[in-house]
C-alpha cells in the first residue's frame, strides 16, 4: 500500500512572504511574555509620612532608578489609596463606558502603580482596548507623522520628499541619518522642504541626545521625540541616561521653547538583553508612569523598535494597543507606533493599522515611511512610500481620518522642483554648495535615491560640518530664502520659530492646523458615544474619498465606448426575426446595445471581431450562423434562451455588449444553460470561436468537450465591476419589454472605421 | 475668577503676553524684522514668564506634572547653552565618579540662576545614583 502523498499546499504556503516572519513561543524566563509573567509583581503601594515607601512589592531601600522616580513624582497621594483599592474589572468597564468621562479615569491613573495599570488593561479584549483608546486619547482631531530620510542623506531629495509629506497632510516630519555627522545638513534640508506648501508642520531630527538638543537650539527643529526611556535600570543605563538626566533634558528643550515627547515601547528591554524576566507590558507601564512623573507632555510608544519582536508573540498586537491605552490614560499625548514593518505579510500590515484608523490617535503613525522602503533610514516603517495609496484607500473604506489627503500627480511635479530649488538656493546663498540643474531634475523625477544623480555622502558631510562649525541657524535660512525669492517658505519657517515665543505648542498633544495650535486643551477629545467626538466635516470627507483615478460614469463611457460617429452601422436590422427551420442553424442573439452604444467587451475585444469569431466558429463546427437583435431583455440567460428558441436546431448563443455569453437550448430553463462564459474580462477571441464551434457541434447532435475559460485568481469583481455596472445600465436602459427580436445583416468594410 | 485656560492659546487670546526672552513681542517677529536684522537668536527664545504662564495653564487643565516640568524649564531659560549641555552630560551614567561635582553643579545653578527646582532634581539624582552605584566609569 502506498503512503499518502505530501499535500503541495504547504509548499505554496512556504513560499509566501508570511513565512519570513518569526513566531515565538511564550517564555517568560527568556523575556517573551506579553501581558503577564510569573516575575511580574502584584500591584501594591504603601505610603508613610507622606512618602511612597513601597511600590508593587518592592521596598524603598531596593527601589531602582525607575521605582525611585515613580515613587517620588508619579503617584498622587490624594488618589493612591482609592485607586489602588479599585477592582480592576470595574475600572476596565469604566474605560469602555461612554458615560464615564475621561477626566475621572485620568484621575484614577494618577494613583496607580505600573502593575495596577496592567491589571486593568489585561482584562480587556483587543476590541475593548481599541474602543477605550478612542475614548481616552487626548486630542480630538487625529494626526499623522512621516519619516523623511534617504539612503544617501541627499539634501535635495530630503527637501523634495519633505514637501511631498506636507502635501500629503502629515502634521509632523521626522528625519534621521545614514551617517550621524550629516545631521545638520538633514536638518536644514528637511526644515526647508517642510516649509513648502501650507506650513505649520512640526519637524524633528533624530540623533544622539546632546547633538539633537544643539540642533534644536539652532532653530532647525520644532520638537524632539526620541527622548528614550527604558523599563529596567540596566537597559536605561545602557541607553546612556537615567530618569533624572532625561527629566533635565526635557526641561532643557522646553527652556528653549521646543516641544518634546519621550519614546518607550515593548520589547526594548528584551532587545537590549535586560528584561529581568518581566512581561513587556509591565516594563512599558513602568516607562509610562515614569514619563508622566517626568512631566513630559507625551510619548511615542507602541513597540517602536521592539514592535516586530512583540508581534512575534501571541497577542502581541493586542499588547501594543494596550500600551498606547495606558499612555493616554495617564494623560499623555500618544504618537502610537505603527512605524515599523512588523511583518512581511501585507495582510498583517493592513490588519495592524485598522484599529488605529477606527479609533483615531494624536499621531496614528509615529513615523509613516513617506519614502521608499530602501530609503527609510529607520528601517522600513509599517507603511512606506510604496503603500501610501493603500493607506488612503483604507481611510476611504472605513470613513476614517488617518490624517492624510490624496495627492494628484500634476501638483507633485511643481512641488518637488520648487522644494529642490529652495534648498539649492539656500545652499548657494549661504556658500555651502552649488547645485547643478541636472541634479535637480534627476531628484525631482526620482522615486528613490537609487535613481538620483546628486550629492555624494562625502559632500554632504562637508556641508553638514560647515553648518555646524559656522554656527548657522534657522534665521540664516529664513534670510537666505527671502533673499532668493522664496518669501512664502521663509514665512512658513518663521512660523515654526514663532511657536517658541508663545509656547502654546508645549501643551499636551499640540499640532498646528491652518496656522493655529490645536491641542488637548483647546481641541479635547470629548467622545461620549455616537454623534460625538471627532467627525470628518463634509469638506474633509470629500477630500479623503477623492482618491486618484475615481471612476465616473462619464469617464467610463468615454473610455469604453470608442464610437466613431462617421461609421455606418455594421449590424443592419432586417425586419422581425422568425423561427428558423435549418437543423444546423445556430442563432446568435445580440443584446440591445451590442455594436451600437457598446463597441468592445470588458476584455477590450472589438465587438466586430467577436461576432466574426463566433460566426466563423459556428461554420467550422458545420453550422449555419444567424444574427438576431434582441430588444426585450439584456440578461445573458434570456438572450441565449430566446436565440435558442428562434433557432432551427434549438441551439443558440446569447451575448451581451460587455462580452458575457451563453450557449443555450430551447428546452432548458432560463438559468440552466449548456455552457456559460461569465468572465468576459478574461474571455478571448479564441474562446468565442470555440463557443461558436461547440454550439454547431451540439446542433449536429455531438457532445463536444465544454470550453473552460481559465481564471488565474484575479479579483475580477474588484478590477471590473464598477465599469461593468455602469456599462450594463446602458443595455438595460434600452430594453423595450415587448419588442420582438429583429433579424440582422452584417455590413462591415463599407465606410467609417471599426475602432 | 477667570481661569488661566481662558488665555490659551496665548498667541490668539493673550498675544500681549507672548514676548520673547529678549523682550520682543510676538507680533513684531515678522519676516521684515528678520531680514532687516532686528531679529537674532535671542529674539526667538521663550521667556521664563511665558513658560510659567503655560505652566499655570497646564495646571488649570489638570496636567500638574507637565506644569512642574515647564516651571523647571523656566528656571533654565537664563542658563547658557553650554552650561545646560554640560550639566546634562554630568547627569548621564558613567560621566562622573565623584558625586560632589554634581552636588556643586546643583548648588551653582541654585545660587547663580535661582534654579531651585532644577537643583532639587539634581540633588535627588545624586542620592539615588549613590545608592545605585551609578558613579562609576562606563567607558
Amino acid at each position: 500500500m502506498t503512503s499518502a502523498p505530501r499535500w503541495r499546499r504547504f509548499d505554496e504556503w512556504d513560499s509566501r512572504p508570511l513565512r519570513r516572519d518569526q513566531f515565538a513561543v511564550e517564555d517568560s524566563e527568556a523575556g517573551f511574555a506579553t501581558f503577564h509573567s510569573p516575575w511580574d509583581p502584584a500591584p501594591s503601594a504603601q505610603v508613610e509620612n507622606g512618602r511612597v515607601v513601597e511600590i508593587d512589592g518592592k521596598l524603598e531601600a531596593e527601589f531602582d532608578i525607575l521605582d525611585a522616580f515613580i515613587a517620588a513624582h508619579h503617584l498622587d497621594l490624594d488618589v493612591i489609596d482609592e485607586a489602588m483599592a479599585m477592582d480592576p474589572a470595574e475600572v476596565a468597564r469604566m474605560l469602555v463606558d461612554i458615560n464615564v468621562p475621561r477626566e475621572r479615569l485620568e484621575r484614577l491613573a494618577r494613583g496607580m502603580t505600573p502593575a495596577k495599570l496592567v491589571s486593568v488593561v489585561s482584562m480587556m479584549s483587543s476590541l475593548e482596548i481599541t474602543f477605550a483608546y478612542s475614548k481616552m486619547r487626548q486630542r480630538r482631531t487625529p494626526g499623522n507623522q512621516a519619516h523623511v530620510t534617504n539612503a544617501k542623506d541627499d539634501p535635495l531629495q530630503l527637501a523634495a520628499d519633505a514637501a511631498v509629506a506636507v502635501a500629503l497632510g502629515f502634521d509632523e516630519v521626522e528625519t534621521t541619518m545614514r551617517v550621524a555627522s550629516n545631521s545638520w545638513a538633514n536638518a536644514m534640508a528637511c526644515a526647508v522642504g517642510a516649509a513648502v506648501g501650507r506650513g505649520g508642520v512640526l519637524f524633528q531630527c533624530s540623533i544622539e541626545e546632546a547633538e539633537e538638543l544643539r540642533i534644536g537650539m539652532a532653530g532647525f527643529t520644532s520638537y524632539a521625540e526620541t527622548v528614550s526611556v527604558y523599563g529596567t535600570e540596566p537597559a536605561f543605563v545602557d541607553g546612556d541616561d537615567t530618569p533624572w538626566s532625561k527629566a533635565f533634558l526635557t526641561a532643557a528643550y522646553a527652556s528653549r521653547g521646543i516641544k518634546a515627547r519621550c519614546t518607550s515601547g515593548a520589547s526594548a528591554e528584551l532587545l537590549m538583553g535586560f528584561h529581568e524576566r518581566q512581561s513587556v507590558l509591565y516594563l512599558e507601564a513602568r516607562c509610562l508612569c515614569l514619563q508622566r512623573a517626568m512631566g513630559v507632555q507625551g510619548t511615542q510608544n507602541g513597540g517602536i523598535d521592539g514592535a516586530p519582536l512583540t508581534v512575534s508573540m501571541a497577542g502581541g498586537m493586542r499588547e501594543l494597543m494596550a500600551e498606547n491605552l495606558i499612555a493616554v490614560w495617564l494623560g499623555l499625548e500618544c504618537a502610537s507606533g505603527n512605524d515599523t514593518r512588523i511583518s512581511e505579510s501585507e495582510i498583517r500590515v493592513g490588519a495592524k493599522i485598522t484599529p488605529y484608523l477606527l479609533a483615531g490617535s494624536d499621531l496614528i503613525c509615529s513615523g509613516f515611511g513617506s519614502i521608499r522602503k530602501y530609503d527609510n533610514t529607520f528601517n522600513p516603517s509599517l507603511f512606506n512610500g510604496e503603500d501610501i495609496e493603500d493607506f488612503l484607500a483604507l481611510q476611504r473604506d472605513f470613513e476614517a481620518d488617518g490624517g492624510l489627503t490624496p495627492i494628484q500627480e500634476g501638483d507633485m511635479r511643481e512641488l518637488r522642483m520648487h522644494a529642490i530649488r529652495a534648498i539649492a538656493a539656500v545652499f548657494d546663498e549661504l556658500g555651502l554648495a552649488k547645485v547643478p540643474e541636472a541634479w535637480m531634475l534627476s531628484v525631482a523625477a526620482a522615486s528613490g535615491s537609487q535613481e538620483t544623480e546628486s550629492f555624494s555622502p562625502g559632500e554632504v558631510a562637508r556641508i553638514s560640518g560647515a553648518i555646524r562649525d559656522r554656527g548657522l541657524t534657522a534665521l540664516d535660512v529664513v534670510r537666505a530664502l527671502e533673499r532668493r525669492g522664496f518669501a512664502k517658505e521663509a514665512e512658513n519657517l518663521l512660523m515654526m520659530l514663532r511657536q517658541r515665543i508663545s509656547g502654546d505648542y508645549l501643551q499636551t498633544s499640540a499640532i498646528l492646523r491652518d496656522g493655529k495650535v490645536i491641542s488637548a486643551l483647546n481641541d479635547p477629545n470629548d467622545y461620549r458615544g455616537p454623534g460625538s467626538g471627532y467627525r470628518m466635516s463634509d469638506a474633509r470627507w470629500q477630500a479623503v474619498r477623492s482618491v486618484r483615478d475615481l471612476q465616473t460614469r462619464a469617464g467610463v463611457l468615454e473610455r469604453e465606448r470608442r464610437v466613431d460617429p462617421t461609421a455606418a452601422p455594421w449590424l443592419v436590422p432586417k425586419g422581425e426575426a422568425q423561427k428558423g427551420s435549418d437543423p444546423h442553424e445556430v442563432v446568435v442573439g445580440l443584446s440591445p446595445a451590442f455594436g451600437n452604444e457598446l463597441t468592445q467587451t470588458t476584455a477590450g475585444h472589438d465587438l466586430i471581431d467577436v461576432v466574426l469569431a463566433l460566426t466563423e466558429g459556428i461554420r467550422e463546427g458545420g453550422g449555419v450562423p444567424r444574427l438576431v437583435r434582441i430588444r426585450h431583455t439584456a440578461d445573458t440567460s434570456f438572450l441565449g434562451l430566446t436565440a435558442a428558441r428562434l433557432s432551427g436546431s434549438g441551439y443558440g448563443i446569447g451575448i451581451q455588449g460587455k462580452g458575457t455569453a451563453v450557449i443555450h437550448r430551447a428546452d432548458r430553463l432560463p438559468h440552466m444553460n449548456i455552457e456559460l462564459f461569465s468572465n468576459a474580462p478574461v474571455t478571448t477571441l479564441e474562446h468565442y470561436r470555440a463557443m461558436g464551434r461547440n454550439a454547431a457541434l451540439y446542433a449536429r447532435g455531438q457532445t463536444p468537450e465544454p470550453i473552460i475559460v481559465p481564471v488565474d485568481g484575479q479579483a475580477l469583481g474588484a478590477r471590473h465591476h464598477v465599469r461593468i455596472a455602469m456599462l450594463y445600465a446602458i443595455e438595460t436602459g434600452l430594453v423595450i419589454a415587448d419588442a420582438p427580436p429583429l433579424g440582422l445583416a452584417m455590413s462591415i468594410g463599407q465606410g467609417g472605421t471599426s475602432a | 475668577m477667570n481661569s488661566p485656560l481662558d488665555l490659551y492659546p496665548i498667541a490668539e487670546k493673550a498675544p500681549e503676553a507672548a514676548v520673547s526672552a529678549s523682550g520682543m513681542p510676538l507680533e513684531r517677529l515678522t519676516l521684515d524684522a528678520v531680514v532687516s536684522g532686528q531679529v537674532g537668536p535671542a529674539e526667538i527664545r521663550i521667556s521664563a514668564e511665558v513658560l510659567r504662564l503655560q505652566a499655570n495653564i497646564a495646571r488649570a487643565a489638570g496636567r500638574d506634572r507637565l506644569a512642574l516640568n515647564l516651571e523647571r524649564a523656566a528656571e533654565l531659560v537664563d542658563v547658557p547653552q553650554d552650561i545646560i549641555l554640560e550639566t546634562y552630560e554630568m547627569m548621564r551614567p558613567g560621566r562622573l565618579t565623584d558625586p560632589s561635582l554634581l552636588s556643586e553643579r546643583a548648588e551653582m545653578l541654585r545660587r547663580d540662576y535661582g534654579a531651585h527646582a532644577i537643583a532639587a532634581l539634581i540633588e535627588e539624582a545624586v542620592a539615588v545614583y549613590g545608592r545605585r552605584n551609578l558613579f562609576r566609569r562606563r567607558y
